[in-house]
């Protein structure tokens, strides 16, 4: 128990520390000279920021689409068509999931330099989306795996064709995974740091590549709020991703 | 095909009902759009492995296997066993860490261990820039632990952790250490304490209990946990970068380092494909320990 206490100390203590600090008057940040909303105040006037938050939820909002579509297709393919050689299909299309991350930027980036695409928010959201398909197809694929596949037998027998059948009656029930995995795959773009450091160009700066760029050039109370404001939005997606796919 | 569907074998009945004229048609876009941005760009990078690099950055084409040899160069090979250790280290912490979490969950009352499990998770769910960045703020010369310590008179100086290995440990643990909790508690959960209590009766020490009777029981998770940080730790590129220093060199900060600085693309290539053959090797331990049992140790995730 007390192990298991001291555990969890571990794991909330710097996000509260971090959070916590944000309010902090001391622009040094390590004595507490005070509470404030001054850092809070500064990223609102902050344009470089503002362009990195709209590039962040452009890739986000498109990288996920097209992760999705292709995702959901991929996992009803997999799921209810049997074919040989399916395991090799299915690894195949899991693997960017094991790969380290930055062998995945690495390589893009080569991809696109050797193809003559620039640098910017296009092969960002081409790499946002390799690697969400994975991520969609698992969540929406463990979905198809627990409907009864006779609800879908008596449309048929009803009458539906087979796309009616799965408009009308599995798509439905699949519908709170893939908006679970909407959320997260949205998430996962908007907090992803490695494959788009490597896939960014000038004028492409996401939050993440900013708050990177904050950090390396040093500490200061403004990256505090920053990233208080980070946390509570990835916190909430996240939560509401869990919620509908347990529904 | 509609007959079918009054075929007593419900399995059958489905997949004649569900086919449509080309099945294939549906995993088509995924795979197109993985070919061309997973598949392409990785098989580019070990064609590019074998060349030279150009005067001006660049590639030459041509087919060596210097890069390899190169990498074998004490100068590099030295990133490679310091990442190794490192990961190693990190996945240690992890698991001296997070086994006694994880079997305190997995012996509470059921419908208390799905809120410890995401009280576990709810950490793990925030940027991980941002996690490190917590740990910077902490750990720094001007940083909180430093300001306490020095202000309640317990030191006299600042200590120097941050840029160390030793935060570059920390910021691994912290970012991995769910990984090794969660299948940790999935195979602690199936393993009866009626077989713990029974060693317990028959006299075992407490190190024969832990040794004899919970380790080899919980062996794929304990694999799988070890696995699942391993994998990430070893190719870490951003918490090196920002917790370690200039001689705290990871794989991942070296890659980097040949392809956005030296721009010696050939070379980076080479290292990332060593990188992802220690990373291949892992899995296949991991296969094959899983393999080994009854149910597979990933069953964590599909809950």
């Amino acid at each position: 128990m007390s192990a298991s206490v001291a555990n969890l100390l571990f794991l909330y203590a710097p996000i509260v520390v971090l959070m916590v600090f944000s309010f902090n008057a001391s622009r040094l940040s390590a004595g507490w000279q005070g509470l404030t909303l001054q850092w809070y105040r500064l990223l609102l006037e902050d344009e470089a920021l503002r362009l990195a938050v709209q590039n962040s939820l452009v890739v986000a909002v498109v990288s996920t689409v097209v992760a999705t579509g292709l995702g959901v297709c991929a996992a009803v393919g997999l799921e209810r068509h049997p074919f040989r050689g399916r395991e090799v299909v299915e690894g195949a299309l899991l693997l960017p999931l094991v790969i380290p991350e930055i062998m995945m930027g690495v390589s893009l980036m080569l991809l696109f330099l050797l193809v003559n695409l620039p640098l910017g928010l296009i092969t960002v959201t081409i790499g946002h989306a390799a690697f969400n398909v994975p991520i969609v197809l698992v969540i929406v694929r463990a979905r198809l795996r627990k409907l009864d596949p006779s609800l879908e037998e008596a449309a048929r027998d009803l009458g539906a064709t087979s796309w009616q059948a799965f408009r009308g009656v599995t798509l439905p029930l699949l519908m709170p995974a893939v908006a679970g995995s909407v959320l997260l795959a949205f998430t996962i773009s908007l907090d992803d740091f490695i494959v788009t450091f490597f896939t960014a160009g000038p004028g492409s700066t996401t939050l993440p590549l900013y708050v990177y760029s904050m950090v390396k050039s040093g500490v200061t109370p403004a990256i505090n709020a920053l990233s208080a404001i980070l946390v509570l939005v990835s916190m909430a997606l996240i939560g509401a991703s869990l919620a509908l796919q347990r529904r | 095909m509609n007959l079918e569907v009054l075929s007593p074998d419900r399995r059958v009945s489905v997949r004649a009902v569900l086919v449509p004229r080309r099945p294939g048609l549906l995993l088509l876009p995924a795979l197109v759009w993985l070919g061309l941005f997973f598949f392409v760009p990785l098989a580019l990078m070990l064609a590019i492995s074998f060349a030279w690099r150009g005067t001006y950055g660049g590639v030459e084409w041509t087919l060596s296997l210097a890069n390899y040899v190169n990498v074998l160069d004490p100068l590099y090979l030295k990133v490679f066993l310091r990442s190794v250790l490192l990961a190693a280290v990190t996945t240690a912490v992890c698991l001296v860490l997070g086994f006694p979490i994880a079997y305190y969950i997995a012996r509470l009352p059921a419908r208390r261990q799905g809120i410890w499990l995401l009280l576990v998770m709810i950490p793990f769910w925030t940027n991980f820039l941002v996690r490190t960045y917590a740990w910077i703020f902490i750990l720094r010369t001007e940083g909180l632990v430093n300001t306490v310590l020095i202000s309640l008179g317990l030191i006299g100086s600042p200590i120097d952790v941050l840029y160390t290995e030793t935060a570059i440990v920390i910021g691994l643990v912290y970012g991995y250490l769910p990984f090794m909790i969660l299948p940790l508690y999935a195979a602690v959960e199936r393993l009866p304490p009626s077989l713990v209590e029974a060693a317990w009766d028959l006299y075992a020490s407490r190190w024969a209990v832990l040794r004899r009777v919970i380790v080899p029981l919980t062996k794929p998770g304990l694999v799988a946990g070890c696995i699942l940080v391993f994998i990430p730790s070893l190719g870490a590129f951003m918490t090196p970068d920002l917790m370690g220093g200039a001689r705290t060199m990871m794989i991942g900060n070296l890659i980097q380092h040949e392809f956005l600085v030296a721009r010696d693309w050939p070379f980076g290539s080479a290292i990332s494909l060593v990188l992802m053959a220690l990373v291949l090797l892992g899995l296949a331990i991991y296969l094959r320990v899983e393999g080994a049992g009854k149910r597979p140790a990933t069953e964590w995730m599909s809950r």
